[in-house]
């Protein structure tokens, strides 16, 4: 496992964040500074705001940002549009990916691993270059590499389509990564897949914000926090031993602490 | 000898001096067809969206009736339309460039069969007079003047066009190209292109109809088409709408299928001032089987209206119809799909969708596929969507680092590429390809309302 750097600059930092879908507020105070190299899981029960929290993160017109602020390498990024903040390196791996009839793996992939390297003033890459690199990519994290040659996530299967963000967050290389319970839906053999991409791609340099209702997938990445939502707000913090906490107890533990104020 | 109302007068004129003139030395049979298709269209006229005429009840040809559309006076120069024609090339032993200009076969353009091999692809003006060619009773047989008030119209003037003959059992693949190209002309022209094909058992032919002209002329396509696939007999057809934005354009397209026959076809339009595409597919010998697929991408005042409908008179057949439209601006799209499924035709298998994608909010689409089912062991669907690019996928697309109008674009041309991508023939999939591409609005899209 990659060590937090100690003493560097937080790559993300959330602080007092409310945001809102419609009239209904969700998220209501949130603060939580993930540092390069670190693995944070964001457990909670339906409801609780973590899938809101990571969508709001990477820019979801949907939501309606409230209050607060968030920087991104010491940016302010809440009122960037999701495609900047994904130039800038943060990425999100959907919890339903969606699928796009007619557009080419390839061509979707290029075209935003183009996107940023124009935003950091470098040069698109040659057709060439970026075969190879897909190619290394698809073995890296052993996804067929015939769903690559299809149209994206055209027909995929569940587990295909989360294998899928993976290769994604392969290409692009995030410096952050917020990963939608994408262990949801995922047989066992499928869950191990994504889990071992995630730790292949994990680095001193980048970070990853696990957003997941279960404790089963941190039982192949470990984090090195584990934060408990609950009605908009982080209600407990901890080591991995959290989780297992939560697994043992269930969030009516969480609920029934809260309620009591303790 | 027939008269005319008044209004028509300009066609009447027309008409006579297409049966004193070039159409004099036609044969009989030919002559008596005009006649039969002049009095029909005199009966008729030009349909209207009066009550119970469902055929026509959302588009309206009033302009079309209005104007005094005439035939062009003498031969145009080939060079000076050369450019006009789609420019994607095709190379083969059996490849057939039949090529029109103003609706007159143009020798210098083309290339048309030897006169042998069992393959025909010639000038109909030039073997109409042939009887080996036995087109008595053929034209005509499938789009009878009886039809509407265009297909009589288009009978009246019959004087050229295409025919295409692939011989019983002659398996090598045929591929024509028929190019129907109008020119500027001072006054607004009329042409009546004229296509027959006959493809016998077990042949294999592909044709590339293309109609284009002017960009700022007010012109009028009225053109007929009649196939005929022949058992076990494959025939791919492309219909291309290359026309000017100020255009009319109304094509008739009849389609006989025999038995264990296969026919695809592949419908592109973009930007006619009014277009209408009327295909009627009749699956008439057991295990027949037809792909109707189409794409159109219109802006501005454009209305495209596709009336299509496919009669499953025998059992065993499938059909796939499947058509897709890109609205902007304040434009307006018909679809118009019946599937018949006879009392008989068990195990009928169809399925119908329309899609559109609507680019502006000021565009509108009129979708109404219908299903009538006579049978009872049969497999049949239909659905039509209308609406704007989905939130959600788009911002899937942002997420990835895709600006908004790159994005939008993607979305755009993935869209019509399911359509595309059917074109069996590369240099023309690719020069749809990117003619579409290019024909995509570049701006900002209205989204979908958010969930």
């Amino acid at each position: 496992m990659a060590a937090a750097v100690k003493g560097s600059k937080p790559l993300l930092s959330v602080k007092g964040l409310t945001a809102s879908a419609g009239d209904l507020e969700i998220l209501k105070g949130i603060d939580l500074e993930v540092f390069p190299g670190e693995v944070h899981a964001i457990m909670g029960p339906n409801g609780s705001g973590k899938s809101t929290l990571a969508n709001v993160l990477a820019g979801r017109p949907d939501y309606t940002v409230t209050g607060g602020q968030v920087l991104f390498e010491g940016q302010h990024i809440l009122k960037l549009e999701p495609e900047i903040r994904a130039r800038m390196g943060l990425f999100l791996a959907f919890q339903y990916p969606l699928e796009l009839p007619g557009v080419r793996a390839w061509q979707f992939l290029k075209a935003g691993v183009d996107a940023r390297r124009v935003h950091n003033h470098e040069e698109e890459m040659s057709a060439r270059e970026f075969d190879q690199m897909l190619k290394a990519k698809v073995e890296q994290v052993q996804i067929d590499p015939d769903l690559v040659k299809r149209a994206v996530n055209e027909g995929f299967s569940g587990g295909e389509k989360k294998r899928n963000e993976i290769l994604q967050m392969a290409v692009l290389e995030p410096k952050l990564a917020l990963l939608d319970e994408t262990d949801s839906g995922l047989d066992i053999d499928a869950l191990r897949i994504v889990a071992d991409g995630v730790n292949l791609l994990r680095s001193p340099e980048n970070a990853v914000v696990l957003v997941t209702h279960y404790q089963r997938i941190l039982d192949y990445i470990t984090p090195n926090h584990v934060h408990v939502l609950f009605d908009g707000r982080i209600v407990r913090s901890g080591g991995p031993e959290l989780a297992y906490e939560l697994e043992e107890k269930g969030y009516d533990w969480i609920k029934d602490a809260v309620d009591v104020g303790v | 000898m027939t008269s005319a109302p008044a209004k028509y007068a300009h066609y009447f004129a027309d008409f006579q001096s297409l049966i004193q003139g070039a159409g004099a030395g036609a044969p009989n049979w030919l002559k008596d067809l005009r006649d039969t298709g002049w009095s029909r269209f005199n009966e008729t006229g030009f349909p209207t969206a009066r009550r119970g005429n469902e055929r026509w009840k959302y588009t309206n040809v009033g302009t079309i009736a209005k104007t005094d559309f005439r035939l062009a006076g003498g031969p145009t120069p080939a060079n000076s339309s050369k450019a006009l024609a789609p420019s994607y090339r095709m190379e083969g032993a059996s490849v057939f460039d039949l090529v029109y200009i103003d609706g007159r076969y143009s020798p210098d353009l083309s290339s048309p069969a030897a006169p042998s091999n069992g393959i025909t692809a010639a000038s109909l003006a030039s073997i109409a007079s042939d009887s080996k060619f036995s087109l008595e009773g053929q034209i005509g047989r499938y789009a009878p003047p009886g039809d509407d008030g265009f297909a009589a119209l288009n009978t009246a003037f019959l004087y050229d066009g295409a025919y295409i003959y692939v011989a019983d059992g002659h398996s090598e693949k045929v591929l024509v190209r028929l190019s129907y190209t109008t020119t500027d002309g001072t006054s607004p022209r009329i042409t009546h292109p004229r296509t027959m094909i006959v493809a016998g058992q077990n042949t294999d032919i592909t044709v590339v109809e293309s109609y284009s002209g002017p960009k700022d002329n007010v012109y009028f396509t009225n053109a007929v088409t009649e196939i005929s696939v022949g058992a076990g007999a494959h025939v791919d057809h492309y219909r291309l709408l290359l026309e000017g934005e100020k255009a009319f354009h109304v094509g008739t397209n009849r389609v006989n299928q025999e038995r264990d026959s296969s026919f695809s076809s592949a419908s592109f339009a973009l930007g006619t001032a009014l277009a209408r595409n009327d295909l009627e597919v009749l699956l008439d010998g057991p295990g027949a089987y037809c792909s109707l697929n189409g794409l159109y991408l219109t802006a501005d005042n454009q209305h495209i209206d596709n009336l299509i409908s496919i009669d499953h008179a025998q059992p065993h057949c499938t059909s796939r119809l499947n058509y897709k439209g890109i609205l902007d601006g304040r434009s307006r799209a018909v679809f118009g799909g019946t599937v018949l499924v006879r009392r008989d035709a068990q195990k009928s298998d169809a399925e119908q969708t329309d899609k559109n994608l609507v680019l502006s909010k000021q565009a509108e689409v009129d979708s109404k596929p219908s299903l009538l089912i006579y049978a009872d062991d049969v497999k049949c669907s239909h659905g039509a969507t209308a609406g704007h690019i989905d939130p959600d996928t788009l911002f899937y697309l942002r997420s990835r680092g895709l600006d908004l109008d790159t994005a939008s674009r993607m979305l755009v041309q993935a869209f019509a590429s399911e359509i595309v991508d059917k074109v069996q023939v590369e240099p023309l999939r690719e020069y749809l390809d990117a003619l579409f591409n290019a024909a995509i609005p570049n701006k900002s899209l209205p989204v979908a309302e958010a969930r």
